[in-house]
């Protein structure tokens, strides 16, 4: 079912854990299966660009959805924000070797932790947020809301 | 994935999916691929020893329900005995029952055929079950009506292990209303007499008792109306058309011969692995939740479910140990869907993914249940530091 390289990452998670006082901490949810994630960033800045010096996280999810977790932080790690915006959730199951059809969704949900992320340590400090971001932020906002519903739910 | 473990080291509990064919089982089907090959309707002495080998199995089968020869129909799993008991009976009553009941436990290919024939103007009643996935016998009672075609309960749940109080269902259902059971768990379990039951249909399969998977049986009352699934030769009684699997038919009656003699003690061996795990586990992890009932359980399951671990993921880190259990039914892993069965008994959508079936069988050990008592807990913690709930 699952690549040799989910398998890696599933069993040996890059990155993982709560970050002692991160810049910005992200909350994201999926609806479709319930998994939650949490993304802890540190921000630095080099040669006048802000990057990502840190990044780490915490997954309530299956074995998918912690490998997304995991290779998300790697692929991004060191990159500057702007450049970790575009990180799609294709690129991050490409770099897996691929995920099962029912498991794309949880490539996505890393995706989302990390723009997520980005988001609140720009609003945070007052950077400007594009309209693309804003969109993206909004789409796990309401995520996040159904799957804590449906996590609720008796 | 590569099987890190060689299968000697495997603990295999997975046992309600699946069950490993017994050496016993697999020694007896072999010489009915090579050299015992004769179509069992052959006039001619290949046939003739095909016929009575067919003829020997279902003598085995029929002796561990306590029936009779010619109310065996053998089919090719557990789905198509159920999907024969639903639709076999109401074509033969559509002009009368469009009703049928059942339960909202059951098992996708008792829930799947009711969703296709309520396309088709067929009205079902879903039971609903307490929080122990019992069926209150007073419901079942009160949803019978005047068109009420068929009543189809499961006799053991294969996720929580609930054994329904089947006697007394099927005791209240009146005569004239055909009572199906998919008792595919049961077999090797629990002792089986199909006349004590008043029902008049059973389905079960030889792969969840130690015999080849590809076969099972539809149990059918001698004097229950039923159209046949398939139309063809006229074999199996006219029940079920085509030519007979014959070394499948070989193992699984010599499958269920085995079943029939270790039935008594391989019951109390399944419980006693089964409740020391039950008690031991949550003893060592805070938030573990037991489901399904304590008491009466089907031989062998345990179900728990720890709080902010999701079930997948303890499964694969457990089969990194060499442990292979399952998530809940092998049947809905395709889907993102929690168990419908926890879910129907009230257990929280978070804890019902968070849920983890070990099923233990006859090839397990003592100790086999203490490592996976050590090993379980170990995975759990593992997996709640990276948990972001």
């Amino acid at each position: 079912m699952y690549s040799d390289k989910v398998m890696e990452h599933f069993k040996n998670p890059k990155n993982m854990g709560e970050m002692e006082n991160p810049d910005a901490v992200a909350k994201v949810g999926n609806p479709a299966c319930g998994d939650l994630m949490r993304v802890y960033i540190k921000v630095g800045e080099k040669d006048g660009e802000k990057y990502l010096e840190d990044i780490s996280f915490k997954t309530f999810g299956c074995a998918a959805a912690i490998a997304t977790s995991s290779v998300t932080t790697e692929l991004v790690k060191g990159k500057t924000l702007e450049e970790a915006i575009k990180l799609t959730r294709d690129e991050v199951a490409e770099e897996l070797g691929g995920l099962p059809k029912v498991k794309m969704h949880c490539s996505n949900l890393a995706a989302s932790g990390l723009h997520r992320a980005i988001y609140e340590y720009k609003k945070q400090t007052d950077m400007e947020i594009s309209p693309e971001l804003e969109k993206k932020y909004k789409a796990s906002e309401a995520a996040l809301e159904k799957t804590e519903e449906k996590m609720d739910k008796k | 994935m590569k099987m890190s473990t060689k299968e000697s080291d495997i603990i295999y509990v997975d046992n309600n999916a699946t069950t490993p064919i017994d050496p016993d089982v697999y020694q007896e089907m072999k010489p009915y691929f090579k050299e015992r090959y004769g179509n069992p309707n052959s006039l001619h002495a290949k046939g003739r020893e095909s016929k009575q080998a067919v003829k020997i199995a279902r003598e085995k089968v029929a002796s561990l329900l306590n029936t009779e020869t010619d109310e065996i129909v053998f089919t090719s799993c557990a789905t198509e005995s159920n999907n024969h008991a639903i639709k076999g009976i109401i074509n033969k009553t559509k002009n009368n029952g469009k009703h049928i009941i059942t339960t909202k436990t059951e098992h996708k290919s008792i829930l799947n055929p009711l969703k296709y024939l309520e396309k088709h103007g067929y009205e079902v009643t879903y039971l609903d079950v307490d929080n122990k996935g019992y069926v209150d016998p007073e419901d079942l009672k009160n949803a019978i009506k005047k068109d009420t075609a068929l009543v189809t309960i499961h006799y053991a749940n294969n996720e929580i292990g609930t054994i329904q109080p089947i006697e007394k269902l099927a005791e209240i259902t009146p005569n004239e209303i055909p009572f199906h059971t998919d008792a595919a768990q049961i077999p090797g379990k629990i002792e089986i007499d199909v006349k004590s039951l008043e029902i008049d249909l059973m389905t079960i399969n030889g792969h969840k008792m130690y015999g080849p998977k590809g076969i099972g049986a539809l149990w059918i009352n001698k004097k229950t109306k039923i159209t046949p699934l398939l139309h063809g030769g006229g074999q199996e009684n006219n029940k079920r058309s085509g030519t007979e699997n014959v070394p499948y038919i070989v193992g699984f009656g010599k499958a269920a011969e085995k079943a029939s003699k270790t039935v008594k003690k391989e019951s109390k061996k399944l419980t006693d692995m089964h409740t020391k795990i039950l008690e031991e586990i949550p003893k060592k992890i805070d938030g573990a939740q037991v489901n399904g009932p304590i008491q009466n359980r089907l031989p062998g399951n345990a179900n728990i479910s720890f709080q902010g671990v999701e079930g997948e993921a303890l499964v694969l880190r457990l089969e990194d140990k060499g442990i292979m259990a399952s998530t809940g039914s092998a049947c809905a892993s395709e889907t993102l869907d929690p168990s419908h069965v926890l879910i129907e008994t009230g257990v929280p959508v978070e804890l019902a993914h968070s849920s983890l079936r070990i099923s233990v069988g006859r090839f397990n050990k003592k100790q086999d249940v203490d490592k996976i008592i050590e090993i379980v807990p170990e995975e759990v913690d593992r997996l709640r530091t990276i948990s972001a709930v």
